[in-house]
């Protein structure tokens, strides 16, 4: 009798152990983050940015995606050590003068990298826009990123919108859709 | 004259430490040694596989904080608070990452305690059934066995 007990609570033992895999197989297909926003994005599906809440760079304290409700946005993930990031920086700065008055923000993400080395890279190219620091990368699978640079556009709903620019923002190699997506975002209503 | 001949030998004596490769101090770690213990965050093979720019960059730093004396726990408390417990190759023995530890060991114990226990069993059945084969035929069936094998060879 106490054999056959301890038989059947062995196959309960196993049995919720295949349960308890098979729970953990479904949650990672139905929740994990699989290409993230960039991919949602390119299979013209309506996305929202995904939150986040970030140590700031430019000054003491933290910059969260409520924060900048209601603003349009260009968000560009750089890291001081990408070349492409050294060479689009001074666009992004001009980007932000020329239409910060319209409530355009550029909102910097330092991906993977030494805070002093980020702080040394604003300060050698002047930027002037809030940036916040992600050196676990804790946004990478989120929004889809597969490396730096990469610049999304954010519209006043909060809605990703227009293209993804890959590779660092360039006057021949993506302006149009860099213009589009300051375009779309400047037009959008709260 | 012959005073340059030795005040040459003592200035190449005195340079030769600064010239010769930074050797760590005791009980510091060399810088090859935190290289296999550290992760590239971007490529995540270790920092002495990897030649990734942030690759490079780790290294660079870890060399510069080895030299200033920092120990092999700064420099990863450092590493971590700039890139997360992910540029760690190995989890921390503590905490919840103990688990990574743990599990595995569990695992492998509790497979074999199973493995174990199925053995025992299978050796107990497959003995009955050998007892089962001693036990004497019925003694009808046995009879009419040795009935037909007398008529078969007679």
């Amino acid at each position: 009798m106490t054999a056959a007990r301890a038989k059947v609570a062995a196959q309960a033992l196993a049995m919720a152990g295949v349960v308890a895999l098979l729970a953990l197989l479904v949650w990672k297909v139905a929740f994990a983050a699989d290409g993230g926003v960039a991919a949602e994005l390119a299979a013209g599906k309506p996305v929202e940015a995904p939150p986040f809440a970030l140590e700031r760079l430019d000054r003491e304290g933290t910059l969260s995606l409520d924060d900048l409700a209601g603003k349009p946005l260009v968000v560009n993930f750089w890291a001081s050590w990408c070349i492409p990031c050294r060479e689009e920086a001074p666009r992004l700065q001009q980007t932000y003068e020329r239409y910060g008055g319209q409530g355009l923000v550029v909102l910097g993400i330092d991906y993977q990298d030494f805070r002093a080395d980020a702080k040394r890279f604003m300060k050698r190219f002047g930027l002037t826009y809030p940036n916040v620091y992600d050196g676990k990368g804790s946004l990478v699978g989120r929004w889809g990123l597969r490396g730096v640079p990469e610049t999304f556009f954010v519209d006043r709903r909060g809605r990703v919108v227009g293209d993804v620019i890959i590779g660092g923002v360039h006057l021949e190699r993506n302006e149009d859709a860099f213009v589009k997506g300051i375009e779309l975002i400047l037009s959008s209503t709260p | 004259m012959t005073a340059r001949p030795l005040l040459a030998v003592a200035a190449v004596l005195a340079l030769a430490p600064s010239l010769a490769p930074a050797a760590p101090a005791a009980g510091q770690p060399s810088a090859a040694d935190l290289e296999a213990q550290l992760v590239c965050p971007t490529c995540k093979t270790t920092l002495d596989m990897s030649d990734a720019p942030v690759a490079r960059r780790m290294k660079a730093i870890i060399r510069a904080q080895l030299a200033a004396g920092a120990t092999e726990a700064e420099i990863k408390t450092e590493l971590v608070d700039q890139f997360g417990q992910g540029v760690l190759a190995e989890p921390p023995k503590r905490g919840f990452d103990l688990l990574a530890w743990v599990l595995p060991l569990g695992a492998l114990v509790l497979g074999a305690v199973g493995v174990g226990v199925l053995a025992w069993s299978w050796s107990r059945r497959a003995g009955n059934g050998r007892e089962s084969e001693e036990t004497p035929l019925d003694p009808a069936l046995e009879r009419r066995l040795e009935d037909e094998l007398a008529r078969f060879d007679g």
